[in-house]
Order: C-alpha cells, then sequence, then structure tokens
C-alpha cells in the first residue's frame, strides 16, 4: 500500500526489517494510529525507529513521502470553502500584531486554533482574529503573519507536519559532533578479547569448579580457565595547536574519553604541529623540552599497537612533502618528508585511522592538497559519534 | 486488550508516550524507554502498573548481571550441603532450581508488568541472550526438563541510558519511545501532581528559573525533573520569597551537581 515509504526509509539509512515493517502493518490493521494522521505518525515512529539518533532522519522522510497527504480532519469543509479565496484584497500589514504573532509558542497557536474552530461561524478574511486569508490572524492562508498554522489554500497544510516539520531531534543526530560520554560509548567498540587459544588457563573458574565438584558428588575438583581481557593497545597521535585551536575542545574531549576508558591494555599518547616529523611532543602544550624522536616510537612501540590520527590534515603543502633535516641515529644528517614519516607509520601499523574534526574544505586548492594527499595514506573519519565507531569498526578488521 | 494506558494520578505522560505504551501493549512486544536522566523513564512502568491495576515486577540490571539470572538459578551449593548433611529431598532437584525475575514474571497467575531497568548496564550480549525468552515468552530448564511458559504474556518495560548500544535483533523486537524533556506547561502540570497545594506565583517564578538555567549552553549537567522537584521541596521548606528566586536562586546546589556548572552559572547570571 505504501511499501515505497519502507524502501525510502531505507535508502536514507534507517535500518529497517521486515519484522517492524509486518508490526507496523499489524498496528495499522489493529487501528492503533486511531484514524489520525498524527497518531499515524506516532505509530511509525515509535514501531520503525529505534534511536532518537535517527528520529531527524525520519522525520525529513516522512515530510517527503506524505506532503502531498491532504489535511482535512478537524476542519469542516464550509471553513475551507471560505479560505478557498485567493481572490480577496491583501490587508493591511501590522507590525504590532506581528510581533504579538511570533511571541505565542506553538502549544498555544493550537490551542487558540482550536477555540477558533468552535467559535467562527462565517467567512473572515484580511484580518487578525478569525481563521482567514491575506490578514494578520495566525490561522488560515496567503497571510501576513510570520507564524501560524496554515489552513486550506494552495499548501494545503498538514497539522501532523507541525510535529514532524519541526524537526525537533537534529540534535540528537548520530553524525554531530558530540561530547566525551558519547565519545567514550563510542570508544567502547574499541574492543578485542584475548583469544581464547592464546593465554594459558590461569584464571580461577569458580562456576565450573562448584559444578564439577557437585557433579563429583562433593569430591573437590578445581578447574581454570582462559583469562578474558581486551588486548587492544592504542597509539593516539594528535595535532595540537595553529588550525587546530578551533577544535580544541573537541580534541580533548577526545583525549579525556581515550584516557578514561580503562579497557584498553596499553595506551601512549603524543602530540605534533601539523604533521609528523622527527620528534614527537610529550605534551600538548608543545614544549621543545619535552619530546620523544618519533625514531624511538617507530622502533620501540610494537606494530599490533593500533594508531589513531587526529588531526584537520590541513597545512601548507610544503610543511607535508618538503620536510626538514635531522640527526638520525647513526648521526647522519637526513631530510625526510612530513610524508614520508607517515608512511613509515602506515607501514609499520597495520591498523591506522586519521580523525579529522574539519571538514574537507571546499575552496581553494591549496587546503584540500595535503587533505587529500593524507586521506591517500590513511582511512579518514571525520570526528563525529558516526564517524569515531565507523573508524573503530575499522581498526578492529583483522 | 481492551485497557489502555491514560497515565496515573501522579504520573503526567504526554500524549506520545501514552500512544507508544499501547502500541508495545498492543502490538505485544516489549516497549523500549531512553531519556535523559531524570525524566522518569523507570516511574512510567510503576504508573502503568498502577493504572492498569496490575502488579508490577522489577528486574534491577547491573554490570554483572546475566541473562541467565533473570530466568533461574539452579543452586547446586546448596544441594551439595544437603547431600553431605543427610538433608531430605537432595533427589528433587526442582527444589533447588530457583526461578529469576522473568521466570516469576512467566509462572504468575495474572498478567502483570515486567521492568526491566537499566538494560545498557549490563554485558554487550546480554540483551541478545534474552531475544528467545521475550520473543516466545518461554525457557528450557535443562536440569529438570522442565519448559517454563508465560501463562500471561507480561507487559515488558525496558528502560536504557543510552551506556551501550544495543543490538539490531533486539532493537527490532522493541517498540521505541525516546522520553523528551518536558517543556514548561507539562513540567506545571508535574509539578503541581507532586505539590497540588503550591502558591501559582512560586511555580512561574521557578519554572522561569529553571528553564533559563537549562538554557544556558555552559551548564554540562543539566538538572532534570528529579531535581526541579527537590528544589521546589527545598524552597518551600525554607519558605524562600517567591519574588527572589529567579534574581538570587537559592539552595543552587540542589539544581546542579558539578562545581563548575555553579561558578559557570553564577558568571552568567545577572
Amino acid at each position: 500500500m505504501f511499501s515505497d515509504f519502507l524502501y525510502l526509509l531505507r535508502q536514507s539509512g534507517l535500518k529497517i526489517s521486515m519484522t517492524e515493517w509486518m508490526a507496523l502493518c499489524e498496528g495499522l490493521d489493529k487501528g492503533l494510529h486511531g484514524a489520525t494522521f498524527s497518531g499515524f505518525y506516532y505509530l511509525c515512529r515509535a514501531v520503525l525507529v529505534k534511536s532518537e539518533t535517527d528520529f531527524d532522519r525520519f522525520d525529513r522522510c516522512f515530510l517527503h513521502y506524505f506532503k502531498d497527504v491532504p489535511f482535512e480532519q478537524e476542519v469542516s469543509q464550509e471553513l475551507m470553502d471560505w479560505l478557498d479565496r485567493p481572490d480577496a484584497p491583501m490587508g493591511i500589514y501590522d507590525a504590532q500584531q506581528a510581533e504579538l504573532n511570533e511571541m505565542l509558542s506553538e502549544t498555544e497557536i493550537e490551542r487558540m486554533f482550536h477555540e477558533r474552530m468552535d467559535e467562527q461561524k462565517e467567512q473572515h478574511n484580511c484580518g487578525n482574529y478569525w481563521v482567514g486569508t491575506h490578514g494578520m490572524s495566525i490561522f488560515g492562508n496567503s497571510g501576513l503573519s510570520p507564524v501560524g498554522i496554515r489552513v486550506g489554500g494552495d499548501g494545503a497544510s498538514k497539522r501532523a507536519f507541525r510535529v514532524a516539520g519541526e524537526r525537533r531531534f537534529r540534535d540528537f543526530r548520530g553524525d554531530n559532533t558530540l561530547d566525551t560520554r558519547q565519545f567514550q560509548v563510542a570508544l567502547r567498540h574499541l574492543r578485542q578479547f584475548s583469544g581464547l587459544v592464546d593465554l594459558p588457563p590461569t584464571e580461577f573458574d569458580v562456576d565450573n569448579t562448584i559444578k564439577d565438584t557437585c557433579d563429583g558428588g562433593g569430591t573437590l575438583k578445581v578447574r581454570y580457565k582462559r583469562p578474558r581481557k581486551n588486548t587492544v593497545k592504542v597509539l593516539l597521535l594528535m595535532d595540537s595547536g595553529g588550525s587546530m585551536e578551533y577544535y580544541s575542545q573537541l580534541c580533548s574531549a577526545l583525549f579525556q574519553a581515550v584516557s578514561k576508558t580503562r579497557h584498553f591494555k596499553d595506551l601512549k599518547v603524543f602530540y605534533f604541529h601539523n604533521c609528523i616529523y622527527s620528534r614527537l611532543y610529550n605534551e600538548p602544550s608543545l614544549l621543545h623540552t619535552q619530546t620523544t624522536p618519533t625514531d624511538w616510537v617507530l622502533n620501540n612501540i610494537p606494530s599490533d599497537y593500533k594508531v589513531i590520527f587526529v588531526g584537520d590534515a590541513q597545512m601548507a603543502p610544503h610543511e607535508l612533502v618538503t620536510g626538514f633535516a635531522y640527526q638520525n641515529g647513526q648521526g647522519e644528517s637526513v631530510r625526510r618528508s612530513g610524508l614520508a614519516w607517515l608512511e613509515l607509520f602506515r607501514n609499520r601499523h597495520r591498523h591506522a585511522i586519521w580523525l579529522n574534526p574539519s571538514d574537507r574544505p571546499t575552496w581553494g586548492e591549496y587546503w584540500t592538497r595535503t587533505y587529500d594527499a593524507i586521506e591517500a595514506l590513511f582511512p579518514m573519519f571525520p570526528l563525529t559519534v558516526d564517524g569515531l565507531e565507523e573508524g573503530m569498526k575499522k581498526l578492529l578488521v583483522r | 486488550m481492551s485497557q489502555t494506558f491514560k497515565g496515573s494520578q501522579d504520573y503526567v505522560a504526554s500524549q506520545e508516550l501514552m500512544g507508544a505504551v499501547n502500541i508495545a501493549m498492543v502490538l505485544q512486544k516489549p516497549l523500549l524507554i531512553k531519556g535523559e536522566p531524570g525524566t522518569g523513564k523507570t516511574v512510567l512502568a510503576e504508573a502503568i502498573a498502577k493504572s492498569l491495576g496490575k502488579e508490577l515486577i522489577i528486574w534491577n540490571i547491573k554490570s554483572t548481571t546475566k541473562a541467565q539470572d533473570g530466568l533461574y538459578v539452579y543452586d547446586v551449593v546448596q544441594r551439595l550441603y544437603d547431600s553431605q548433611f543427610g538433608e531430605g529431598g537432595v533427589d528433587n532437584i526442582e527444589k533447588y532450581v530457583k526461578l529469576g525475575k522473568l521466570g516469576e514474571a512467566f509462572t504468575s497467575e495474572q498478567q502483570l508488568i515486567l521492568l526491566i531497568d537499566e538494560i545498557d548496564k549490563a554485558d554487550l550480549e546480554f540483551p541478545n541472550d534474552l531475544l528467545w525468552e521475550l520473543d516466545r515468552m518461554e525457557f528450557h530448564i535443562p536440569e529438570t526438563g522442565r519448559t517454563v511458559t508465560a501463562k500471561h504474556r507480561p507487559i515488558v518495560v525496558i528502560t536504557s541510558n543510552a551506556e551501550k548500544e544495543l543490538p539490531d535483533a533486539f532493537l527490532r523486537r522493541c517498540v521505541f519511545h525516546y522520553i523528551e524533556f518536558p517543556g514548561e506547561e507539562l513540567m506545571s502540570e508535574i509539578v503541581r501532581v507532586h505539590f497540588p497545594a503550591l502558591d501559582s506565583h512560586l511555580l512561574q517564578q521557578v519554572l522561569a528559573a529553571f528553564y533559563r538555567i537549562r538554557a544556558l549552553p555552559q551548564i554540562k549537567k543539566k538538572p532534570s525533573t528529579s531535581e526541579i522537584i527537590d528544589w521546589i521541596q527545598a524552597l518551600v521548606h525554607g519558605g524562600f520569597d517567591p519574588d527572589k528566586i529567579v534574581q538570587e536562586v537559592p539552595h543552587l546546589g540542589v539544581l546542579l551537581k558539578k562545581n563548575e556548572d555553579i561558578e559557570a552559572m553564577r558568571r552568567s547570571w545577572r
């Protein structure tokens, strides 16, 4: 009957299965929508959408799909006839009334609307009180009021859309940037339990000891099991200073979340400025006295560490491709570009991602060049809930 | 099912919430409730139980809770003791099988409300382990060979604080509702339920101050319904002058629980 709606929702990224669709049909069959359009909207939402982060997506699809459904309930045909007056002269704009109207809340307007419906007995156009056209009133169509409920006219108002159209759940969308707690939730995806084979059974297994002892009629039989621990080790490399200042709050939220997440087996954090060169900073303040040679990090941190870069990947191209000379372990002076350093990391660590708080620049070739070069090197994800989750999944792929 | 939920005397539910509760009851699916802390997720189950006149069973989930705990526990240790000290009835395994909350709800003679509170506290796999039981409303006890089937399908309400993502397969079987933070109008209704004799001028001032605090972008932990109720209690108890509430915001510690929030509020309040 309206199965296209299902496909539209699925297309927009909502994972709706047949189970849910059948539940909706059953609900409609049992009259749960109460024969109203708003009821239908809430029924659909309750059954089909399973997270407040998807409400906004659902609202948009709903608006899109049902935008042509005529709105007829609650408004009598008589009133609709009165309102069908595209020829009525335009009323006078009243700034004071407009201001008053703007102060009304949605619920107030709706309540007043119901009152008017009961009171109104004839046609009233160009005014500021009744439901009518071309006036300052908050109800009707072709009017001048900045806010209000549209009734009749070309657009044929749909009251359910007052709800859907508000898009109140925009802030809950998963692709919004986020706070510490949400980061922590996303980081929990990053866990990989020690395989059951690669560790000796050293942990005392209470349950099985009791069970086996009881099965043996009371003869003590001690059992051990292999410990189940998260084996994920993380090397976090964060860009600091310069263009990253804009995102400092976001990055500190991520940092706090990562350091609070205790389930990593090990966590090492270093900082860099713009790109990675011969030295990594120990503190975000980028003090030259507290640094670690990048060579040391590359040689001493085992390759099974999962590497997370955080940076906007935007710098002057020469900062990425030219690089600076430095003294290597043998005391020779070597010139190595930022890109080459990054390649060293990529070659050593199989699992590495780049989280970017900034979008790809839309203007100018200058900043996009380094962005694209780094994106070609590492899988890049936006620093949002969704992005972080995607990134965590990427880090876990064997 | 002819009964419908219309809120109760001391629980004010929005139209949408009542709709969701009724949808879940008719479709016989668990109702999953999410929402900001303090918006009355847990109290909802009590309200449903009260308004339908049914008994409520609460299964509080903790980080160590396993799905098995809700079904039944086979008390082997007790059996061992009994066998060693020569107690009678050791052969009767049934005696050592103790039903959990879910088992209790299944075996009840009347239909009742089962609240699975804060399901996200448990292990990631927890909801998956309950799929079959919630779907079929039955489980099997291998030790005794008994199958426990629900005599009356309980109305299941599940709350979550979104600390962990719930598995898709589980979500697919639920009816979902997100309790939004109540607007000023609904809030005054809620407060009225708790303080029927409250002076309306005081209420107005309290709400004005409360929503202004919530609207401050610097506040990290926004005060919620339970906090406004406590605050009013404190104000009424202290006999504070209603006209000074918005200006001075007394007993601020009841509303804001973080040091930096209190400081941020003091700075931006004029």
